[in-house]
């Protein structure tokens, strides 16, 4: 077996095993730092078929925002930690569509693409040429996206103001004394 | 002149004429050479955080008119040395209700990550172990990695102590980290190039330094990178006087020390990188080139020392809207200046 070989075959086992335990682990925060694994493999992926650029990406992004507000919201979220929460619900059937139909899709999509083979050597910096694209040929689907990143972050403030004003107007389980008992009292 | 590329190079070739005649094939050579490498790295690392420490504990002193350590060595010099010896004869403690495996990582992650760091980072003139394509953006998302190990510290602690200094240095890094990354942006629009060895030779004379050109786009850096490396006044995730010492407060022996080297290594980093994109990185008359960039660096690291020991810690609001409402909107400006500058300039 050549390196490049060997080199896929380990990261392809780390990246499966990781993920494996994201979803088996019973602890939450255990699963978290599982999935900053995988996804930490997966950017050794990319590194192996010469995308710098999208590995660097894939850590910034992933493991240093993603993963991290989800550790945030893990660590701010009390007792989501204890083992004995359960961590699945009832609906296993059409979990299995679901994921059964995804699986469908990925394998359909994979099947039908032809991945040609380029003799061209590899461009060095592929990061101006992706800048150019989303600018260009792709600045609708990128736009799009910001708009729904945009939304999510309106929404994720309104939920957490809402919070605010009600703990503020009526704080949770001290029932005021009535005005008619301090009197009698 | 005491280059040191030329020495670099007798040991790559002589490694590489090695490795062949024992018949092994050209993936091995590389590999010889990368272990070598960072053989050399980690010693390296390691002599300057001995060198940090002593100088942070004499710097500190005299800024408050004390002498600082004195009795080992002339001036105290070996005193990081005898410290050291001393942690690793500890022992090492692991409290009984902390999540093990977590609690054991925790410090091999900060430390593992604070160190890949310096694979991009030009030394001198072909003092670099690998010359990415992607330099600054590696540095940028490897970075990442010491608060994801600061966090797993927090958590797997089981101490409060611990898991609010976590939740800190969380909130702070992902904010800082936005303005930091921004600030580099400034700089790479200039250079159209994110190697670290590119923007070194592009900034061959005093006067290409891109200091000059994107003054604003330096004091950001700064700012954040200080609350990156969690450093006062934004030192927050170990704030002792509220959190014991934050995230690390129940690490003992070598894995304390281990977020210590980490620490310090992270201050060192973010004065090399700070060196290399704004003050020309090795480039420099006279003296070789390692020594230009060792004096730039550690006149980096004296300004951080500066800040620590002459401003108080920031409050956790004061230091979510600095972030956010004063140095985001900053860094944003700064870019479309940029932009503005190099439109006018290149029509």
């Amino acid at each position: 077996m050549d390196t490049f070989s060997l080199a896929f075959y380990a990261l392809a086992f780390l990246i499966i095993a990781a993920a494996i335990f994201v979803v088996t682990s019973k602890n939450i925060f255990h699963s978290a730092i599982y999935l900053i694994l995988a996804l930490f493999g997966v950017a050794g992926i990319y590194v192996l078929l010469q995308a710098p650029f999208l590995a660097a990406a894939q850590v910034l992004i992933y493991v240093g925002a993603v993963s991290m507000l989800m550790i945030f919201a893990i660590m701010l979220t009390a007792r989501i930690a204890d083992d004995s929460i359960r961590h699945t619900n009832e609906q296993v059937g059409t979990g299995l569509l679901v994921s059964l139909g995804l699986l469908a899709v990925i394998v359909y999509s994979l099947w039908q693409t032809p991945f040609p083979i380029s003799a061209a050597p590899m461009p060095e910096g592929a990061g101006g040429t992706i800048g150019r694209l989303l600018l260009t040929q792709f600045v609708l689907p990128f736009e799009i996206v910001s708009v729904l990143l945009l939304g999510a972050l309106i929404g994720a403030v309104v939920i957490a103001q809402k919070d605010k004003v009600r703990g503020v107007s009526e704080p949770p389980n001290t029932p005021l004394p009535k005005p008619a008992e301090k009197v009698a009292g | 002149m005491l280059e040191l590329d030329k020495l670099v190079k007798i040991i790559g070739d002589g490694i590489d004429a090695g490795i062949s005649a024992l018949g092994l094939g050209p993936a091995w050579v590389v590999l010889v050479q990368l272990i070598v490498a960072a053989a050399v790295v980690l010693i390296f690392a390691s002599l300057v955080v001995l060198f940090l420490v002593w100088w942070e504990r004499k710097v500190s002193a005299r800024f408050q008119m004390r002498l600082g350590p004195m009795r080992v060595g002339w001036q105290g010099t070996i005193q990081t040395i005898a410290d050291a010896l001393k942690l690793l004869q500890k022992e090492l403690i692991t409290p009984a209700n902390v999540d093990r495996g977590i609690y054991f990582w925790a410090p091999v992650v900060t430390f593992v990550a604070a160190l890949a760091v310096y694979v991009t980072i030009p030394f001198g003139k072909g003092l670099i172990v690998r010359d990415l394509n992607i330099g600054i953006l590696y540095i940028l998302s490897i970075t990442t990695f010491t608060v994801i190990g600061l966090l797993m510290a927090g958590w797997s602690s089981n101490n409060k102590y611990a898991l609010l200094g976590g939740f800190r240095s969380a909130a702070q890094v992902v904010s800082y980290e936005v303005p930091m990354a921004l600030a580099v942006v400034g700089v790479i629009m200039l250079t159209q190039t994110l190697s670290m060895g590119e923007i070194v030779a592009q900034q061959q004379k005093f006067y290409q330094w891109y200091i000059w050109r994107q003054p604003l786009g330096f004091l950001i850096y700064l700012v954040a990178a200080t609350a990156e490396c969690n450093r006062t006044p934004f030192d927050l995730p170990e704030a002792d006087s509220e959190l014991v010492a934050g995230f690390v407060t129940e690490y003992s022996g070598m894995k304390f020390a281990m977020f210590f080297l980490a620490e310090f290594l992270n201050m060192f980093t973010v004065a090399a990188v700070a060196t290399t994109l704004f003050f020309g990185g090795w480039n420099g008359p006279v003296l070789p080139s390692w020594a230009w960039f060792m004096i730039k660096t550690l006149l980096g690291v004296f300004v951080l020392m500066w800040f620590r020991w002459t401003y108080p810690r920031l409050r956790v609001d004061q230091l979510m809207s600095f972030a956010w409402k004063f140095l985001l909107p900053l860094a944003f400006i700064n870019i479309v200046l940029t932009g503005l500058g190099i439109y006018i300039f290149k029509s």
